[in-house]
């Protein structure tokens, strides 16, 4: 099956930077986008996430890869401000995120994508693209109430904008089609144009690929590749589709029980056997025990054949 | 048709319907009875109740139980400040008076809309209602403790107090006592068209979709930026203001008022309203508030089960609305308008969707 893998980023050269972390070479010379600092979470004695560090570079393709409920979700839920870290700290573009909230972490330039969908289900495709839109293009309500000339331009320049992040995906036809009539894996595009209307530096996609048939993960890939390129930004993504991680991530990091076990490149990552372990249990068992968990079959296959 | 389009002709034939109405009234105002020309102006007044009930209700998405709260509110600020008009400074201009206390009521119910909203849209769901629902009955029950009256030029409140100099405005649980009848139908028109205004242009602008954003999912709409609590608020203070405005028109129709008149179940009337005109469908507010403020008149033969037979054609209208027989019945009519523009949006997210639809 790694034959199938289509290597996307393999000439891409990672460098130790000092938290312990790589990065892209070429992102050396540039502010790192997000820096986790010993970032943790616990939940009434339960510790979700723990010692958590992390550097990625400007326009890095960062994985995050684990069992189920290793706290990879956690992790974005940390990040975008849904929870407040009980430990350690967060830097975007250098700025400490303490006390931000949700909306501050958006304006921030962090927008994410959820594992189960969240879409304006109700209003067409176009709207939601615009609400997403909301900080980026801005005109008072009383513009809007009383249709002065500010409504008609920031409202042209809204559609335009909504157009072109839509054209990214193809989906510029379908704007008028009430999102949540759209299929499932449509669904999800617009969820990423969504979030990179919102001007990013840094996108969350959570299970970007989860649901989509071969055929539209490979296009996902491409995509997420050109839209790295295009806007510039650093993508993270949470993803059990190994295909998908070992293909266009150039740092992976993989987190079990809330705690990192491992940091790298896909080879790396592929050939550690803490990863193999995670993921299949001790290679004794795994001898005598073949048949892997059934929600870890993929990423299995993957390390053991690595 | 896109759904711009297709917007501009639901605002557009709503605005229609109802200049229209008004247009049909004054041609046939003489041949009225006389009790159907008395509910033109509370007939307006309860629209523009519905219209503002509907931002929160159906747009905002939040149940709010205490609208006549801010219609009360309205009325008497709009009664205060149009007597303390004629009798403090002899302003004996009718549609002047009118004008600013509708204003002062919009105004002062926006006050009031603020100082709740800060504490309840904090709240969700069940917990908004039940605050929303106290404070109509505080708000009725705080009225019945105001006196006010004019002397010279000064306006004198009092609280609990009913010993005023001067000449008495409010009075108490007695109300508002010789108010000068100056609200008039066209007044009651233009309100609505502001009414209808303000909510469309609001929800078909930035605000508006920031505002159905926070009512379809909290948690994504706080991910790319909005702040739920500040539009929420919007919503809650430009339904209040509109109520306010209704309500100083409703006070300036009657010679006496007393605070008695909002009660809970008036609340309740509006929510009706809504809830049979479809939620989030301004239009249907409007036709449910005309119809269901007129029902109660025009069922006055069946004297004493009068209300009996209202709340069984009530329980009648939602059934019959919601049969799947009826729903197959309208879905069909919308049919006949829509099967090409229906043909078109399938025919381009097949091709848009480039066959990626193929597992679904």
């Amino acid at each position: 099956m790694s034959e199938t893998i289509r290597r996307r980023n393999a000439d891409t050269k990672m460098v130790p930077v000092p938290s312990q972390s790589i990065i892209p070479e070429r992102d050396l010379d540039k502010m790192p986008v997000l820096e986790c600092k010993h970032l943790g979470i616990e939940f009434g004695g339960l510790k979700a996430v723990e010692d958590f560090n992390l550097t990625i570079g400007k326009t890095e393709i960062a994985g995050l890869i684990g069992p189920n409920g290793a706290g990879k979700t956690t992790v974005f839920n940390l990040l975008t401000k849904v929870y407040e870290p009980t430990r350690g700290s967060v830097m975007i573009n250098g700025i400490d995120m303490h006390g931000m909230d949700t909306v501050a972490a958006s304006k921030h330039g962090i927008a994410r994508t959820f594992q189960n969908i969240r879409l304006f289900s109700n209003m067409s495709v176009e709207d939601n693209v615009r609400i997403g839109l909301h900080n980026q293009v801005k005109y008072g309500m009383f513009s809007g109430i009383l249709r002065l000339p500010a409504f008609w331009k920031k409202e042209r320049q809204q559609h335009e904008k909504a157009m072109e992040l839509l054209s990214i995906f193809g989906m510029q036809d379908m704007g008028d089609v009430p999102a949540g009539s759209l299929p499932y894996g449509a669904q999800r595009r617009l969820e990423i144009v969504r979030a990179l209307a919102t001007n990013p530096s840094l996108l969350l996609l959570d299970e970007p690929a989860a649901g989509m048939n071969p055929h539209e993960t490979q296009e996902l890939m491409d995509n997420i590749i050109k839209i790295r390129d295009k806007f510039q930004i650093a993508v993270m993504l949470i993803e059990h589709d190994m295909n998908l991680v070992m293909g266009i991530c150039e740092g992976i990091c993989v987190l079990n029980y809330g705690k990192i076990i491992a940091k790298g490149t896909a080879d790396e990552i592929q050939s550690n056997p803490v990863v193999i372990e995670a993921y299949l249990g001790k290679q004794k068992e795994a001898g005598k025990n073949a048949a892997p968990a059934p929600e870890t079959e993929d990423p299995g296959k993957e390390a053991a054949q690595a | 048709m896109n759904a711009r389009t297709k917007k501009l002709i639901y605002n557009s034939v709503t605005f229609g319907i109802v200049i229209l109405a008004f247009v049909l009234c004054n041609m046939f105002y003489g041949d009225m009875s006389r009790s159907l020309r008395g509910q033109l102006i509370p007939i307006c007044c309860w629209i523009v109740m519905a219209v503002s009930l509907n931002l929160v209700v159906g747009i905002s998405g939040e149940l709010s139980l205490g609208h006549a709260g801010f219609m009360s509110i309205g009325a008497f600020s709009g009664i205060v400040v149009s007597g303390w008009m004629l009798h403090g400074f002899q302003v004996e201009d009718e549609t002047l008076r009118l004008v600013i206390a509708i204003v002062v009521g919009g105004v002062m119910a926006g006050i009031f809309g603020v100082l709740i909203g800060i504490p309840v849209l904090r709240l969700r769901g069940d917990y908004l209602a039940i605050v929303t629902l106290a404070f109509g009955e505080i708000i009725r029950n705080v009225l019945n403790c105001v006196y006010a009256s004019v002397e010279g030029e000064k306006l004198i409140l009092g609280f609990i107090d009913p010993n005023l100099p001067g000449k008495m405005l409010l009075n108490g649980p007695n109300g508002a006592v010789s108010v000068g009848k100056i609200a008039t139908f066209a007044a009651g028109f233009i309100l609505i068209l502001i009414a209808l205004a303000v909510v469309l242009n609001l929800v078909n602008s930035r605000t508006g979709r920031a505002i159905m954003a926070t009512r379809d999912n909290r948690i994504a709409a706080e991910s790319v930026g909005i702040n739920v609590t500040k539009y929420k608020m919007i919503a809650f203070v430009t339904a209040a203001v509109l109520a306010g405005m209704a309500g100083a028109l409703y006070g300036l129709n009657y010679s006496t008022l007393i605070p008695g008149k909002f009660k809970f179940d008036q609340s309740i009337n509006v929510l009706v309203f809504v809830v049979l005109g479809g939620i989030g469908n301004t239009l249907g507010s409007i036709i449910s508030a005309t119809v269901l403020t007129m029902l109660p008149e025009l069922l006055r033969e069946f004297a004493d089960y009068r209300m009996l037979v209202y709340a069984v054609l009530l329980i009648a209208m939602m059934l019959i609305t919601n049969t799947p027989a009826s729903r197959a019945f309208f879905n069909n009519l919308k049919g006949i308008f829509r099967r090409k523009d229906l043909e078109q949006t399938v025919r381009g997210s097949r091709a848009a969707g480039k066959g990626a639809d193929r597992n679904e």
